[in-house]
């Protein structure tokens, strides 16, 4: 049950991407409707972070292409926003609160440009946002993981994108922060934005997302939630590896062979 | 003294050029360091510099001058391909990147020692000082030499501000950076093009074997005060200039004297000071923590042992004897007379012909010590369903760290109890 869309917000092209040229993901083609909270669900090793990261250009693919409101990546840099998992950076970095939800508007800044007066407040707001305003002078150093967490939404919020990707927003966070950043989501969803979240909880993801992406190393499925999330699609997700799939992708690599030929 | 204070008048020109270039240097090099070292580069500064040497040896060979230009351009052309010879074997080969480092740095090293040999062998006049490039002689800082470097090390300084915020990026969330549409690998070059030439500047100063320790220690050290990147680079600036005073001034008194080695065994005792004394961070910070510690906890288990002598037998006016107290829990005698001085000097005890008491004061402290073990007691068996006689020795010390406002969530969370899990009343 894989639903294309007209108009799509993120369009995938038989998307594969290898790592040390085995596929972890296989000829992906999917389109996401915009002004959805999509969720991409599946088991651990699935490809979800890789098929973000490929979606944001950050790893190379070994065929296929990502468009974005119909252009390609470079073309759109200002209208979307990626929040990297949270353990992906140093925590340890000599930045406040501020220093890093600022980092929000160095799209919009360019090159060279130090940060204006306007930016410094967009950085409040979007402080305000996650209800961390008061930790604004606060070392990164000291925050937990939910506080971390938030702060990387805020400063994808300062950024004023149209469509988000997430990677795991609510690994390991509290209660607390998990249902802020959702009535946050929502309600950017509501603004007309789309948000596309890696999540790796089946039991919240019915009631989380209105657009859900099924994936083990190839698309399951993917549409509305509702259609979705049932028995047969979750079994084929979650039932296992495909063996075969996977001893070919080993070959591949044994043998050093690439995974388009003109590659 | 008669040298340090002809030194430090500076009324020497030369003396003041050789200061004033051993200070550029240095604090350039320490301000692109601090850039590396948040990319936990560290070692690939290391192996740059060691790569330099081939280079000055070759531009010496190919020229036949000492022309700080050409040897600058040859210093930095190796440096260069050393980086692209360590990422190359990272990404194409299955050796790990600290292999690859210490790979290069030892080949391109050994190559510019055979260069550097069989140039003194050759009995070329001009190559006399050449081999100051291995150890560093900052004395030799002057006329057309301190220009040239001079010069890079402002460029150095100037990039770093120019680009401040997006190599900050970089070294924070490098693949952030690139979703924003950062030219990052544009970026990676510009760092690592700095990280050449601080080195490549750095050299004629401290010399190619400890030129790593110039970029990376005064870094080092400066983290250790601040978690302010900008008031890093400035206290790492100021560290490098002066270990390159220092230096300078060695050079200066001693010529014979290698001077790197001098730079680094200044700047390396800043960083171990830095490391002892730092606020916070430190380790002298963290014994007085841990002491601090210690004695609280000793004074509030007396306060506690008091308290409940007078709860077991129903009488907080009567005064104790240490012998008493001693009895019931197993202190060391000097310290627990110690202890039970210093809460009289804080007014917590009173002492009547030998004999300890209470004040209201420290009948309150004391009674909420005995609360907050009784209240973890209670708060273990119910929440983490551990047996009531397992939850005694955890109390022990937590009874010392919970805060006012725990205490009260904790209160809230059990539903106000009176009694703890072995039916003894929660005061």
């Amino acid at each position: 049950m894989i639903l294309q869309v007209d108009n799509p917000v993120v369009e995938v092209h038989d998307l594969t991407v290898s790592y040390d040229r085995k596929p972890v993901l296989w000829g992906i083609d999917l389109t996401l409707p915009a002004g959805a909270l999509v969720g991409v669900i599946g088991p651990n090793g699935a490809g979800k972070s890789t098929l973000i990261k490929a979606m944001m250009n950050l790893l190379p693919v070994s065929s296929g292409y990502v468009r974005i409101f119909d252009q390609p990546l470079k073309q759109v840099y200002s209208r979307i926003s990626y929040v990297p998992q949270r353990e992906s950076v140093d925590w340890d970095f000599p930045a406040s609160v501020f220093d890093v939800v600022l980092m929000g508007r160095y799209g919009q800044l360019g090159l060279f440009k130090r940060p204006r007066k306007a930016d410094k407040d967009a950085a409040m707001e979007a402080l305000e946002k996650v209800g961390m305003q008061s930790f604004a002078n606060r070392q990164i150093s000291q925050l937990s993981g939910g506080q971390q967490q938030r702060v990387f939404l805020a400063r994808a919020l300062a950024q004023n994108a149209d469509v988000y990707f997430m990677d795991e927003p609510f690994a390991g966070v509290d209660i607390a922060t998990e249902t802020a950043i959702i009535q946050l989501l929502r309600l950017m969803r509501d603004q007309g934005k789309t948000v596309i979240v890696v999540h790796h909880d089946l039991q919240s993801a019915s009631e989380y997302f209105d657009w859900v992406v099924l994936l083990n190393m190839r698309l399951v499925a993917s549409g509305p939630t509702e259609q979705v999330l049932n028995q047969e699609l979750l079994e084929q997700t979650y039932g296992g590896k495909l063996t075969v799939l996977s001893k070919v992708g080993d070959l591949l690599r044994k043998q050093e062979f690439p995974a388009r030929e003109k590659n | 003294m008669q040298d340090f204070l002809e030194f430090f008048s500076f009324t020497d020109a030369n003396i003041r050029y050789v200061t004033l270039g051993s200070v550029l240097l240095a604090a350039s090099s320490a301000v692109v360091g601090c850039f590396t070292l948040l990319r936990k580069r560290a070692l690939v500064g290391d192996a740059v510099a060691h790569a330099v040497l081939p280079g000055v040896c070759l531009a010496f060979i190919l020229s036949g001058t000492k022309n700080p230009f050409i040897l600058l351009i040859g210093a930095f052309v190796t440096g260069w391909i050393s980086l692209v010879v360590i990422d190359y074997i990272t990404s194409r080969s299955r050796i790990k990147e600290d292999t690859a480092i210490g790979l290069v740095l030892s080949v391109f090293f050994g190559i510019g020692i055979l260069l550097l040999t069989s140039i003194q062998q050759t009995g070329n006049a001009a190559q006399s000082g050449l081999d100051k490039f291995l150890f560093g002689s900052a004395a030799s800082l002057i006329g057309g030499d301190l220009i040239a470097f001079g010069v890079v090390a402002v460029l150095l300084l100037v990039a770093v501000v120019l680009f401040y915020k997006e190599l900050t990026l970089l070294c924070f969330d490098q693949a952030y950076a690139r979703t924003i549409g950062f030219p990052v690998r544009s970026l990676e070059l510009l760092l690592t093009t700095l990280t050449v030439f601080a080195v490549v500047v750095g050299i004629q100063a401290v010399g190619v074997v400890l030129m790593a320790a110039m970029l990376i220690t005064p870094a080092a050290a400066a983290r250790f005060w601040t978690e302010n990147l900008k008031v890093m680079l400035v206290l790492a600036a100021l560290i490098g200039a002066f270990s390159g005073i220092a230096g300078a001034y060695v050079s200066y008194t001693a010529p014979s004297m290698p001077t790197g080695p001098w730079i680094v065994l200044i700047v390396s005792m800043i960083a171990i000071l830095s490391f002892a004394l730092a606020p916070g961070r430190g380790w002298v910070a963290r014994i007085l923590r841990q002491r601090r510690n210690k004695t609280r906890i000793l004074e509030e288990n007396l306060l506690k042992l008091l308290y409940q002598l007078g709860e077991l037998r129903q009488d907080y006016g009567n005064a104790r004897s240490l012998e008493e107290l001693l009895e019931r829990r197993n202190i060391p005698k000097k310290e627990a007379l110690g202890g039970l001085q210093k809460l009289k000097r804080q007014g917590y005890l009173r002492k009547e012909d030998s004999r300890w008491l209470l004040t209201p004061e420290g009948e309150n402290r004391g009674r909420r010590v005995v609360r907050l073990h009784r209240l973890w007691e209670l708060y273990l068996t119910q929440y983490l369903n551990l047996a009531s006689d397992h939850v005694h020795e955890d109390a022990e010390t937590i009874e010392h760290i919970i805060t006012p406002e725990l205490e009260q969530r904790l209160i809230e969370e059990l539903n106000y109890p009176d009694l703890d899990p072995h039916s003894a009343r929660i005061p």
